[in-house]
């Protein structure tokens, strides 16, 4: 079913835009997303990266151009937060059922992840790093062909961070495609195939290595750049927390 | 045996009770308290159409009320106002709008205290029989949208992005409860349907574990408080509608009070 290594296009966005209340937040931003590459978006707040994720997994729709996703692709989308009401019983086993309704497949991701201990829990119960954890694992569930992750590092500690990008690379190696939204740096450079640094449009693209070096970069993210451009260094000084295989065929 | 007003007083409150559960519960995950306080409040313009054009006030209602939903929506579509402003605009725009048509009737003794408040010891065979149908299209039409519904009310966005888009399943369900508003008016008036939705869900929202136990739950607490109201104005010779209402704000406060005193029991055996 799936051939990894041989990169067809499974989301195909054309000319995309959005604007709040007559605000333009997004701008003619071409995309293509491919089986078994991770792209991140990076940019400053309100630079619309959210925004054009929801757009690629239908929760808005774009006020311009096309947008193309294969045929009965499978989306998991992790979002920023979850907007439960407090008056919601629901277990995390429930919550798993209702992304996949195969119960096993619920319980090995969230096996896969370590939380197996949360499955009775009350969804409402749990702490912020948890909740991130449940949604990840819910969204794996889902056997996904394009997962999509809006800020997952948040409430995260560096120990599982590094098994965020890990765990990244697998689903990356299966075959699917990945679209990571991330404040975290260290976390883009360590699995990150492919950077889009937006600002309305996007302002350049490329691998990690290339971006952290392109002056719209730095225009962009200011002092954050080049705290990138130090970690970045530090890396491939040997530093790296993360051993990932580099990838030869990567975009 | 239906020809004993109190039979059939208790027939239908509890048939309202149990068809208000499910719908009372959304209405509490989804936020939309005040959604039901502005059906309540344009059933007034709906019965005012109702006796100018000399039909049934429960259509009329319903229309109005199924009119509200869907405007609430395309004002909330198109984001101009925030959600709140939208429902306060037209709640009271249709008070406005019914209390200005009632008063161009002229001649009309409207006994506006009976809609406002409902008697639900005056429940004819016929509303009975309307009230068992709607049960059957309510329960029916929910258990259909139920998974899309569920998911779009722990978050949309998530709904959205697993392609079981909730907007329909939202459309559906402010259309049963514009139907159910309606249908209730006559019992408990349009005043106390908002707290036969609410109450229940409410107090049942600590106790249980699952969304459906939830809903179990609130319909017990619904069903308890029918009967226990209208058992305490056939022993108090208190107006029934307020009683039923007054009889599910005593079972949520002693709700509110039941996980305490479990935690308490709790540590007191540890």
């Amino acid at each position: 079913m799936d051939h990894p290594g041989t990169p067809a296009a499974l989301l195909q966005g054309r000319g995309l835009s959005f604007a709040y209340e007559g605000a333009l937040v997004l701008e003619g931003i071409d995309l293509t997303l491919r089986r078994g590459e991770i792209v991140t978006l990076v940019g400053p707040n309100g630079a619309g990266k959210s925004t054009l994720a929801k757009i690629l997994v239908g929760v808005l729709r774009s006020k311009s151009g096309s947008l193309a996703v294969q045929k009965g692709a499978v989306i998991g989308y992790v979002p920023q937060r979850l907007h439960l009401d407090a008056t919601m019983p629901i277990t995390v086993r429930r919550f798993m059922a209702l992304g996949s309704p195969a119960q096993d497949r619920g319980a090995s991701a969230l096996a896969d992840l370590r939380i197996s201990h949360l499955m009775g829990k009350q969804v409402r119960e749990l702490s912020g790093g948890q909740l991130q954890r449940v949604l990840l694992a819910r969204a794996l569930s889902r056997k996904p062909d394009l997962l999509v992750l809006d800020e997952p590092g948040q409430g995260l500690d560096i120990e599982s961070q590094g098994e965020l990008s890990a765990l990244l690379a697998a689903v990356r190696d299966q075959g699917s495609a990945v679209l990571l939204i991330s404040h975290d740096l260290s976390l883009v450079l360590s699995c990150t195939d492919r950077v889009l640094c937006i600002d309305r449009n996007i302002c350049c693209s490329g691998s990690p290595d290339s971006v952290v070096h392109d002056p719209d970069y730095h225009r962009i993210l200011g002092p954050r750049a080049a705290e990138a451009l130090a970690l970045y260094r530090q890396r491939n000084g040997g530093a790296e927390v993360v051993d990932l295989p580099k990838r030869a065929d990567s975009a | 045996m239906l020809d004993d007003f109190f039979l059939r007083a208790l027939l239908g409150g509890v048939a309202i009770a149990l068809i208000a559960a499910p719908l009372g519960c959304f209405v509490v995950w989804r936020r939309m308290a005040y959604f039901g306080d502005a059906l309540a409040h344009s059933a007034l313009l709906g019965i005012a159409l109702g006796l100018l054009l000399d039909v049934d006030t429960i259509l009329t209602v319903a229309v109005v009320g199924s009119a509200m939903a869907l405007l609430l929506l395309l004002l909330r579509r198109r984001g101009r106002l925030a959600n709140d402003t939208a429902l306060g605009l037209l709640s009271h725009g249709a008070l406005g709008l019914g209390l200005l048509a009632l008063s161009f009737m002229e001649g009309l003794r409207l006994d506006l205290l009976g809609y406002l408040f409902g008697d639900v010891l005056a429940v004819s065979k016929a509303q009975l029989l309307v009230i068992g149908l709607l049960g059957v299209v309510v329960v029916t039409v929910l258990a259909m949208i139920w998974r899309p519904l569920l998911l779009s009310s722990i978050d949309s966005d998530l709904a959205a992005a697993e392609g079981r888009s909730g907007s329909f399943a939202e459309v559906v369900f402010l259309l049963l409860l514009a139907l159910v508003v309606a249908a209730a008016m006559k019992l408990v008036g349009v005043l106390l349907i908002t707290a036969l939705l609410l109450l229940p869900a409410a107090a049942a929202r600590g106790l249980a574990r699952t969304p459906e136990g939830m809903v179990v739950l609130a319909a017990s607490l619904g069903v308890a408080s029918v009967v226990g109201g209208l058992e305490a104005s056939l022993l108090w010779d208190t107006p029934s509608g307020p009683s039923i209402v007054v009889a599910a704000l005593v079972l949520f406060v002693s709700a509110q009070s039941l996980p305490p005193l479990g935690r308490l029991v709790a540590s007191g055996t540890r």
